[in-house]
């Protein structure tokens, strides 16, 4: 009869066997390395000045948090157009200040990313808003907060403080999380107010405070009372709202100071939730290709609010809040239609807050929208 | 006595002027050299007194000046990666240096290096997306031909301007910079956009296969080459060949060129059209070379960089590819000062600009250093 007491020696093999195991058959996103370096630098890189009151200052804020943590040294650059020019930047980080993780911020840096990552695969490329898809450098993260849902706590807290229920969304280029962005926004809105309408200004530009400006003051001849503006940076916007005696919604960053008296809220992203990915590369660990999350990942916020928003109006925001966190509140459910009278989800139908496929194929507006996405 | 006196008189002549003569070839044989000389230390004292300015700079800003000098040297030439960066950032300035060099050695001051670039690379896109189908050398060069022909065009308008109607090229190439970028934006933007590109407005690209590739284990394309190709042949025009010295000629005094026959308004047309043929050049190596289409991110600012490079380079060919490669390092040393020192990336800016005006002083000085015989 064999032996088949349980000795040291077969205890050990066993146990051997199953680490091995679970070594080889480990998840295709295991990324190990042997960097295990506690020292590492961080280089960010901008397409305009970090105090832009906008997209940049939302990542210089969020450097500044991943500078602070454990051996982090921080590298930044300014002004860097999305051009052949930012592959020589970043290169001139991993080559002369010796970066391990880049964050190049702009959305257009991303297919140059691509055709630096294969040349150092040491080094992590953490993008906003890069849509990985398999094929690219697996040294590359494309990772992005899902807008749409302080969108709609805007939404809330706008519904509730217009007085003429007339809204105004100023979005920059035809894209898909511009439209989510606003569809968020009025949802929002009509979620308190079922008679609220908002007017839709694409302008075509990220940046272009004239028109953006012009397009505010048309807005309120119009007698909208709430603006947000999807900009890069909403600054101007928000400045010309408060000489115009409205409210206003800020975007990226906390532009409460910008508009003492008819600030309301803001939606704000957490660049900072990167840092995972930096600890991650620092330690070997784990990391995602592509990364998308609302409150429920804590890739979003909402900034402080107005000292015009009462009480009442706050709790309720912050009640959808932790709506979105439990995952109990959905933001696109049926019966909706969208602006041109068509049927996109049925009575009962209802989308997951993390269903990125179909956000990504929103190319249309809400009922209670006014205007056009500008797709041909 | 009379005889004698005028045989002496004669003998006194011409000893006399044979020691004239051996006189004047003596300084002859000198002055250039001494003009050189003179030349060389004012371009380099230029420089040096513009870099301690920048230090000067560089502390008020709160940064140390030694490490901010050793910070631009480490990013212009002190690792392989850095001078090709460099490398890249010559290149062009090599061709908008002539820009403003040929039309200078003629006594015009042409500033329009900038459009001559942007309507070069608009003729090279133009070529390169229309004519598709050629094998590879053929497009490249109808690219090439194609931007030359139209930074020529564009700066010829300006010489023509000032040949029959006396406008001061001065001025009309600076607007002619300004209209050059709204044609090219409003190209981009509508009539020759390439609309699958959706971030950014941008133009039909040229055929893949057009694109040239980098020089064999350098990043560096091959349009460095071509400038410092096209400045020796500039140089050994300008220096031996009967047009260049009528240029010189010309560009020392109008009427005694004319008086000599010389055709001064052809010489104007030529050089304004050589120049910008030049320009051109540099627009079309950059759509061939690095971008392949053209859009806003075309106008950098290479033409006025130029305009520096020609001036510290004193108008010679040869020096501009010196001058050109320290600019060149200067520009790529810009993201390391502002990454290291928290400087504004417009620092680079600044340092141009003090040694731009270091050269105008210098100048004031031209003739001062080293007294040549018979000025």
């Amino acid at each position: 009869m064999k032996d088949l007491r349980l000795t040291r020696r077969r205890m050990l093999v066993g146990a051997g066997n199953i680490v091995a195991a679970a070594a080889l058959t480990a998840s295709p996103h295991w990324r190990a390395l042997a960097q295990d370096a506690k020292e590492i630098t961080v280089g960010f890189i901008y397409a305009a000045t970090r105090n832009d009151y906008g997209w940049n200052q939302a990542h210089a804020v969020a450097a500044k948090k991943i500078a602070e943590l454990p051996g982090v040294s921080l590298v930044e650059q300014e002004r860097v157009p999305e051009t052949a020019e930012v592959v020589r930047v970043m290169e001139s980080m991993i080559q002369l200040d010796g970066a391990k993780v880049l964050f190049p911020t702009s959305f257009g840096f991303w297919p140059f990313i691509q055709e630096l990552a294969p040349k150092y695969p040491d080094v992590l490329f953490v993008h906003a808003g890069g849509l990985w898809k398999e094929g690219d450098a697996i040294n590359t993260i494309g990772y992005r907060g899902y807008m749409e849902e302080p969108h709609y706590l805007c939404g809330i807290a706008a519904g509730r403080m217009s007085k003429t229920g007339k809204l105004g969304f100023i979005g920059s280029k035809p894209l898909y999380f511009i439209f989510n962005n606003c569809n968020g926004f009025v949802m929002g809105a009509r979620s308190v107010n079922p008679e609220a309408t908002c007017q839709v200004v694409i302008t075509g530009d990220w940046d272009n405070p004239v028109k953006e400006a012009e397009t505010v003051n048309v807005l309120a001849d119009q007698g909208v009372d709430v603006i947000v503006a999807n900009v890069d940076s909403p600054k101007v916007a928000i400045e010309t709202a408060e000489r115009r005696g409205i409210y206003s919604c800020g975007y990226h960053t906390d532009l409460s100071d910008l508009a003492p008296e008819g600030f309301l809220t803001g939606a704000e992203w957490n660049w900072a939730k990167g840092g995972d990915f930096v600890q991650a590369w620092q330690t070997g660990g784990e990391y995602p290709n592509l990364y998308r999350g609302g409150f429920q990942r804590d890739m979003v916020n909402i900034s402080p609010f107005g000292k015009v928003v009462p009480d009442d109006v706050r709790e309720e925001v912050l009640a959808a809040k932790q709506a979105f966190v439990d995952d109990t509140l959905k933001l696109y459910k049926g019966p909706l239609r969208d602006n041109q009278g068509n049927e996109v989800l049925a009575e009962g139908q209802e989308i997951a807050n993390d269903d990125n496929e179909f956000k990504l194929s929103v190319k249309w507006l809400v009922e209670g929208a006014i205007g056009e996405t500008g797709l041909q | 006595m009379t005889n004698r006196s005028e045989a002496d008189d004669v003998g006194r002549h011409s000893l006399s002027s044979a020691h004239g003569a051996s006189r004047m070839a003596l300084v002859t044989m000198l002055a250039p050299s001494a003009r050189g000389f003179e030349a060389l230390i004012l371009s380099l004292g230029a420089l040096v007194v513009a870099l301690v300015l920048f230090g000067i700079f560089a502390a008020m800003t709160g940064a140390d000046p030694i490490a901010v000098y050793r910070t631009l040297w480490l990013g212009a030439f002190g690792t392989r990666f850095s001078i090709e960066n460099t490398l890249t950032l010559a290149a062009p300035l090599m061709l908008t240096a002539l820009c403003t060099l040929i039309p200078a050695r003629l006594g015009l001051l042409v500033i329009g290096g900038e459009g001559a670039l942007v309507v070069g690379g608009l003729g090279a896109v133009l070529a390169g997306a229309l004519l598709t189908g050629l094998p590879w050398p053929v497009g490249t060069l109808a690219c090439f031909i194609s931007g030359a022909a139209a930074g020529a065009l564009w700066i010829g308008f300006a010489g023509a301007l000032k040949h029959w109607r006396g406008v001061n090229e001065t001025i009309s190439t600076l607007l002619l910079n300004y209209i050059a970028i709204a044609v090219l934006m409003h190209l981009v933007s509508g009539p020759i956009r390439d609309f699958a590109v959706t971030l950014k407005a941008q133009s039909w690209s040229i055929s893949q296969s057009y694109m040239i590739s980098n020089i064999p284990g350098w990043s560096v394309h091959w349009g460095l080459v071509i400038g410092i190709g096209v400045c020796i042949v500039m140089f050994l025009i300008l220096r031996y060949t009967v047009l260049g010295f009528s240029i010189d000629v010309a560009g020392g005094n109008v009427r005694a060129a004319e008086m000599a026959g010389l055709p001064v308004g052809r010489l104007v047309l030529l050089a304004s059209c050589l120049g910008g043929a030049a320009a051109g050049l540099a627009g079309a190596i950059e759509v061939v070379a690095v971008h392949g289409a053209v859009s806003e991110s075309l106008v950098v600012g290479f033409g006025y960089t130029g305009i520096l490079v020609a001036f510290v380079a004193r108008q010679n060919p040869l020096a501009v590819i010196v001058v050109a490669l320290v600019l060149g390092g200067i520009s790529a040393s810009g993201g390391l000062l502002q990454r290291r020192f928290d400087m504004p990336d417009a620092a680079t800016v600044v340092l141009q600009g003090l040694i731009f005006l270091c050269v105008l002083a210098g100048n004031a000085l031209s003739g001062r250093i080293v007294r040549t015989g018979g000025n």
